[in-house]
């Protein structure tokens, strides 16, 4: 034992060992009051770690050469000892990831954790979320089948849409061909395997170092740091080892049992996490009947198919699927709530989380599907949701009403846009009267609620905020 | 040959309504654990679609192994095919190679159009149902190069290999009890496939030998899914009793937290 203090002690003379494991974890002080929503963080680093060690074994036998990587898949899957549980492992860890990471997201949202001081949490987290979107994209091109190829050839041509003559040299030079083919499967090996975990790890260093420095935040949206004993230490603050270590073991013992459910008995969670075009090998001159990007896509994919093409060029919708990533970078800025958590903001504010969650959804679902007259005319009604939650948000999250030289303009453009879509809902004979009527109830509904009625008439009330976190 | 065939009009035996265009399939009846079907159904895809079709993922050893039969009987009963991996003349096979064919790719695209796609994964690729009924669904049809057609597959390259088995079937419109024709709800004439050749072996038995031929083709798709599923039981087993102890252990320490 003495010789492991003396051991310590000269590490400690040497590297901050003893103080980087007291300021992360031993005497890292965290609320008390965590709820469920609060796991998800830990998850995705345990994700991430599955990640890397099941890629670090597959790389180990695949081969990223467009003659051999489709047979290589298979001869991990039959040949390699265990090879098939390290790539089940793999595909089910990409979709857990996502869906690991949107629940995390979730918590933000619902919660505030993206106020002030943690704004810059809440940055490098959407960086996260997009290079983990690159990620995911490089690594399906890698079994070279069918959906790989065809996924690839779609999000490529949305480059290419790219107007003044920039698209088409842009989408030549990502491919490092003039169609997808072995060059462009070795460089999305390069970037799958090293350049973007390389920037994903950095990118999650900088997310805790920047929440260990503010502190977490906690479903009441109260700053524990507030209220200090006489040591120093938050009242309401415990130790983050070994409180939460072990309240997340119990959190990760509930997700291997979802993800090893998976991983054993339906590991392509029926054409979900591994699409079933993918079994058969890449062919550039045979397109699938319906090419659908997979489900952790299809929301901002949906986006995409909703926008008509103006000028026969795909530009605008490329534009609001890259708004919608975009927008999320402002969103410390946008809300103007006094408080954070939901728990004390009022019923607009509720259902304008809950009408954004049921919109992801529900584009979500679209994005999957072969699109029709009726479901491309839900969509944009999704899209008109999605982006109002995040537009709309300074005046339906205001608690006052004021008036900024600002408002009157956004406002009349806002509500301009909605006519517009209610404009283009009228053009289209293909869908009936009735279903038209409904969408522009709808429509209209959810600007006056969420956007005039806040801006002009009724601001937002909130609830008195305890001084302590409550159970 | 074929213009006698139609006219042997021997058994006029319907054998299931097909609405036409619609891609209704037939539910296969697999089985993994039967490796009596498994193992008829490795000697038929040998001998009837391992000379156009290659299984190139799939290894003659391993399926030895999974269905319980010796090396020697896989080398002596189902290994026909030279392996052309090293030398251009080819050499024998031996017990460890994959399931290649001797025929070249573009050799099988000159013969059928495309070339013939390799099986190993096909059933996971189309479905053990779309696979069973393919292969009950050709029909005689004249205007096709091999002189049939299927109602599962339109205008499909491939032969009906297994004719003799089956026999030949002639599509025909349905008619009601009154000799109407019958029409779905788009109103397409409703068709049917009725038997006017008689297999080798009755219609019952060809479903059976299909269905074994489907049941081996799951299973080729990924030979370990039963294993798989044996250890995810294990897996879940001692997940569950992992929680027990991490949750008793959580409410331990959190027991001094107010």
């Amino acid at each position: 034992m003495n010789m492991m203090v003396a051991l310590l002690g000269w590490v400690d003379d040497r590297f901050p060992l003893t103080k980087l494991w007291n300021e992360h974890l031993a005497e890292y002080y965290a609320p008390k009051n965590f709820n469920f929503w609060y796991y998800f963080g830990s998850l995705a680093l345990l994700v991430l770690v599955i990640q890397i060690v099941s890629g670090i074994f597959l790389t180990i036998h695949y081969k990223p050469d467009a003659l051999m990587a489709f047979a290589s898949v298979e001869y991990i899957m039959r040949d390699v000892p265990w090879g098939w549980f390290i790539r089940y492992m793999h595909s089910t860890g990409a979709s857990a990831f996502f869906i690991v990471v949107y629940l995390h997201m979730f918590r933000g949202l619902m919660y505030g954790s993206y106020r002030k001081p943690r704004e810059l949490i809440w940055i490098f987290g959407v960086f996260i979320y997009l290079a983990l979107m690159a990620e995911g994209f490089f690594g399906y091109l890698l079994p070279w089948g069918q959906m790989s190829y065809w996924g690839a050839q779609v999000i490529i041509n949305l480059f290419a849409a790219v107007p003044f003559g920039i698209g088409d040299p842009l989408s030549e030079w990502i491919r490092g061909d003039y169609v997808i083919a072995d060059a462009t499967l070795n460089r999305f090996f390069a970037f799958h395997v090293i350049a973007v975990p390389l920037v994903l790890i950095m990118l999650i260093a900088a997310h805790i170092i920047a929440l260990h420095e503010v502190g977490s935040g906690n479903p009441d949206g109260i700053e524990i740091k507030k209220h200090k004993g006489s040591d120093g230490i938050p009242l309401d603050g415990i130790p983050f080892h070994p409180y939460y270590t072990v309240k997340d073991i119990m959190g990760v013992v509930v997700f291997l049992m979802v993800f090893f459910a998976v991983v054993f008995f339906a590991p392509t969670m029926f054409g979900y996490f591994i699409e079933v075009p993918n079994f058969e090998p890449a062919n550039g001159l045979k397109t699938p009947a319906h090419i659908a990007p997979v489900w952790y896509y299809t929301p901002f994919y949906a986006m995409l198919r909703a926008v008509p093409n103006m000028f026969t060029s795909q530009f605008p919708g490329v534009i609001v699927m890259g708004g919608a990533i975009v927008v999320l970078f402002f969103l410390p800025w946008i809300d103007q709530s006094p408080v954070k958590s939901i728990r004390y903001k009022d019923m607009r504010t509720k259902l304008a989380l809950a009408a954004f969650v049921i919109s992801f959804l529900i584009l979500g679902y679209f994005g999957v599907v072969p699109a029709s007259p009726i479901k491309t005319m839900v969509a944009q009604c999704g899209t008109l949701v999605y982006f109002g939650y995040f537009l709309y948000m300074p005046y339906y999250s205001r608690t006052e009403i004021r008036a900024t030289m600002f408002r009157a303009p956004l406002v009349a453009l806002y509500t301009l846009v909605t006519f517009v879509i209610i404009w283009w809902w009228w053009q289209d004979e293909r869908v009936t009267v009735a279903i038209r009527s409904l969408m522009t109830i709808f429509a209209l509904g959810y600007t006056t609620y969420f956007l005039i009625l806040p801006a002009y008439v009724k601001p937002a009330v909130v609830k008195p905020v305890p001084e302590r976190v409550t159970k | 040959m074929k213009k006698k065939l139609i006219t042997c009009l021997l058994f006029c035996l319907p054998i299931f309504a097909h609405a036409s265009g619609d891609a209704h399939l037939e539910k296969a009846d697999i089985n993994l654990e039967n490796k009596s079907s498994l193992r008829h159904g490795a000697k038929l895809f040998v001998n009837y679609c391992l000379s156009c079709h290659s299984a190139g993922y799939m290894r003659y050893n391993r399926m030895a192994k999974d269905l319980d039969l010796t090396e020697d009987q896989v080398e002596e009963n189902m290994m026909f095919i030279a392996n052309f991996d090293k030398l251009e003349e080819g050499e024998a096979a031996k017990i460890g190679n994959l399931m290649t064919v001797a025929m070249r790719k573009k050799d099988s695209e000159k013969y059928f159009g495309a070339p013939a796609p390799d099986l190993t994964v096909i059933a996971r690729a189309r479905g053990a149902d779309y696979l069973y009924t393919y292969l009950t669904t050709f029909y005689l049809d004249e205007k096709r190069p091999f002189g049939v057609n299927n109602t599962t597959f339109d205008k499909v390259a491939m032969p009906h290999v297994l004719w003799q088995l089956d026999g030949l079937k002639k599509r025909v419109a349905k008619k009601d009890a009154d000799g109407k024709v019958m029409k779905n709800e788009k109103g397409h004439e409703i068709t049917e496939l009725v038997r006017v050749t008689e297999g080798s072996i009755s219609d019952a038995e060809y479903k059976r030998t299909v269905t074994d031929l489907v049941n081996f083709m799951v299973y080729m798709g990924e030979p370990i899914q039963l294993e798989r599923q044996r250890i995810g039981i294990f897996v879940m087993f001692f997940l569950l009793i992992f929680f027990v102890i991490a949750y008793l252990l959580k409410k331990e320490y959190w027991k001094d937290v107010h």
